[in-house]
């Protein structure tokens, strides 16, 4: 991207479960319309970064800053009218088990938006359709649904509100390749058609080839490395070269 | 902050509209985002109504500031409307941003929303009534193939007594039994001094207070006592089985046991039965005797009673059967508890829900059941003469 504003901006975060520190002063920028794929091995706190941003971590150093406001320094009702700017898809979905995938699209929009009734089910019935859901599957309940039939829902109520941000926490893991891959295309649609900056973590080199713009790598508590694939690739970082070359890489180039 | 423009500073939308004989144009100004959808909605409305009979409509977009899924879905729902009329209606001055996302909602909402139908009152009321009875029907059918299933597994284990869970048994009887006590020790004593207090109370309006022993002895022996300590377990330890029989089922932990070829009535449910079956006469026991207890405490105290007194009359009130009355009817309460604490737990589905419907029915439905089993042992006892 044409290195314009940063729509989050983490610096020198430190996040904490007791003695050890996951997160050890981590740096990252997410730029205005970008995708940035967001690696690491397991358990290196990719999902920790993901949920300190969003706060539902506390930090213990550092500072995060989101549309150009410190998170920190915020009152309540700023605080709130910052999270209706982003949504989170979180990785087993998070449907509300209680309401149907209509519902569950609509629930934020009715929480945050004083529209009428009609026109928050057309919007919700506007926004499975966009995620490629048809009207068969708007009074089903999220038992009823296959995996990526549940990620398709989180992922339009994670786009309820018409969102900036979009955080995806493994968006793809547990779907077919096939089901991965149309994943990845539907989330470069919605970001093209929506405008939307992407913050995703994944595990997944197919994704990060097809659909990011960006890629940082979170090794040992930092932020070891940020940049488009190709310097991914031209990388002689051990770790790099393992993750980006190993077996599982070379077979998507 | 000027760089990110806060969406509610600037929620100014409008749509204008020319008419030029036979053609009418509307031009769409300023936001048409979330934040101004709620006043968009009339506006847009008005609009369709206004110019209904207009032949040829163009949507002008070129001056719109910003444009959400919420602005464009109310464009293509203003367009939708003309068209529907018969009129020929077009979007102009699109910008490329905006284009995807306006072709994008052109292709939704195409199958129209179910309506519900407006279905009979009488109907309804009647269709909830059929329901309720053939679910009634459907959970005795589960209780008795519940049973069924739980005398196999209880005679297998008899045959092969190794195959009996002993550590999971013992564990439950823990969590059933000596867990429960402080609390079923405290209820009964309770019970049994409230009682005494209003017995007291009453008889000594006639001058016949001792006679509040006998009431009370028997009350709690024969009845009160095994009631009361079934009501607590089965909120306690009955919601407890369903709760976590259901999140197993919902997690699927069920289907694995069985893949792994164990028979889950004989891994999850035997055990937990054999340890309220166990626990409950004990509960009832010494639930019964902190009742009496406290109505001693109260006579003493409260109505003046010596200590002795009050056991003078308790031997005299009661015999051997009326003690037996409450204890014989202890392992049943405790089977039908359990029994359908586990029916409830395996009928689980997938929704969070789901869960909270059955565990509030596991225990309406056990402690109806504890009652009506009672009073089914009470015409018993009273025919055989106990």
């Amino acid at each position: 991207m044409s290195g314009g504003q940063a729509v989050i901006s983490v610096r020198d975060l430190v996040v904490g479960f007791g003695d050890a520190a996951v997160l050890d002063r981590v740096s990252l920028d997410v730029f205005r319309g970008e995708i940035l794929g967001f690696v690491g091995g397991s358990g290196a706190g990719k999902s920790v970064l993901m949920r300190a941003i969003i706060g539902l971590l506390p930090k213990r150093n550092g500072t995060i800053e989101v549309f150009g406001s410190d998170l920190a320094s915020l009152g309540e009702r700023e605080r709130r009218s910052i999270e209706r700017r982003w949504g989170v898809l979180f990785q087993q979905g998070a449907l509300f088990s209680s309401l149907t995938a209509l519902q569950n699209v609509a629930f934020p929009i009715r929480e945050y938006l004083k529209l009428s009734p009609r026109l928050i089910e057309e919007i919700a019935a506007t926004k499975l359709e966009m995620v490629g859901l048809g009207a068969d599957v708007r009074g089903k309940f999220p038992a009823e649904l296959s995996g990526g039939m549940i990620k398709r829902v989180a992922l339009a109520r994670a786009l309820a509100l018409d969102p900036d941000i979009v955080f995806l926490d493994e968006p793809t893991s547990g779907l077919d390749p096939i089901g991965a891959a149309e994943f990845d295309e539907l989330i470069r649609t919605l970001q093209r058609t929506l405008g939307l900056s992407v913050f995703m973590v994944t595990h997944d080199l197919d994704s990060l080839h097809a659909v990011c713009d960006r890629i940082a790598v979170l090794s040992e508590g930092r932020v070891i490395a940020a940049g488009p694939i190709e310097a991914m690739l031209a990388s002689e970082h051990p770790w790099l070269k393992s993750y980006f070359q190993g077996k599982r890489g070379r077979r998507v180039h | 902050m000027a760089a990110f423009p806060d969406r509610e500073t600037l929620s100014v939308a409008a749509l204008n509209g020319r008419v030029f004989g036979e053609r009418v144009a509307l031009a769409a100004l300023g936001t048409w985002t979330a934040a101004t959808a709620a006043e968009l909605e009339p506006i847009i409305e008005e609009a369709a109504r206004r110019y209904e009979h207009a032949r040829y409509v163009d949507i002008d977009l070129a001056r719109l500031e910003r444009l959400d899924t919420f602005g464009a879905w109310l464009i293509e729902r203003l367009e939708r409307a003309f068209t529907a009329r018969g009129s020929t209606a077009r979007i102009i001055g699109l910008s490329d941003a905006d284009r995807g996302l306006i072709e994008e909602v052109r292709l939704v909402n195409r199958t129209p929303q179910r309506g519900r139908a407006g279905a009979n009152r009488i109907l309804v009321a009647l269709d909830d009534v059929g329901r309720a009875m053939a679910e009634m029907g459907w959970s005795l059918v589960l209780l008795a193939q519940l049973l069924g299933a739980l005398t196999a597994a209880a005679l297998g284990t008899i045959a092969h007594p190794s195959r009996l869970r002993l550590t999971s048994t013992i564990h439950h009887l823990e969590r059933v039994g000596w867990r429960a006590l402080p609390i079923i020790l405290l209820s009964t004593f309770m019970i049994g001094a409230i009682l005494a207090q209003q017995g007291i109370f009453r008889f000594r309006e006639f001058g016949a207070d001792v006679y509040v022993v006998d009431m009370v002895a028997v009350l709690v022996l024969r009845e009160v006592g095994v009631l009361i300590v079934c009501v607590m377990v089965a909120g306690r330890s009955g919601s407890a089985y369903t709760a976590e029989l259901g999140s197993m089922k919902m997690r699927e932990e069920i289907d694995a046991l069985r893949t792994m070829g164990l028979d889950p009535i004989e891994v999850l449910v035997l055990p937990r039965i054999i340890a309220l079956v166990i626990a409950l006469p004990l509960l009832t026991f010494l639930g019964s005797m902190a009742a009496l207890y406290g109505a001693g405490l109260v006579c003493w105290l409260y109505g003046g009673m010596a200590p002795e007194i009050f056991l003078q009359r308790l031997r005299e009130a009661i015999w051997l059967p009326t003690f037996e009355v409450g204890l014989i009817k202890a392992p049943f309460m405790a089977l039908v508890i359990g029994l359908v604490a586990c029916v409830e737990g395996f009928e689980v589905e997938g929704s969070a829900a789901s869960l909270g419907l059955k565990t509030t029915a596991s225990v309406v439905k056990s402690i109806f059941l504890v009652i009506a089993l009672d009073g089914l042992f009470a015409v018993f006892f009273a025919s055989i003469g106990m």
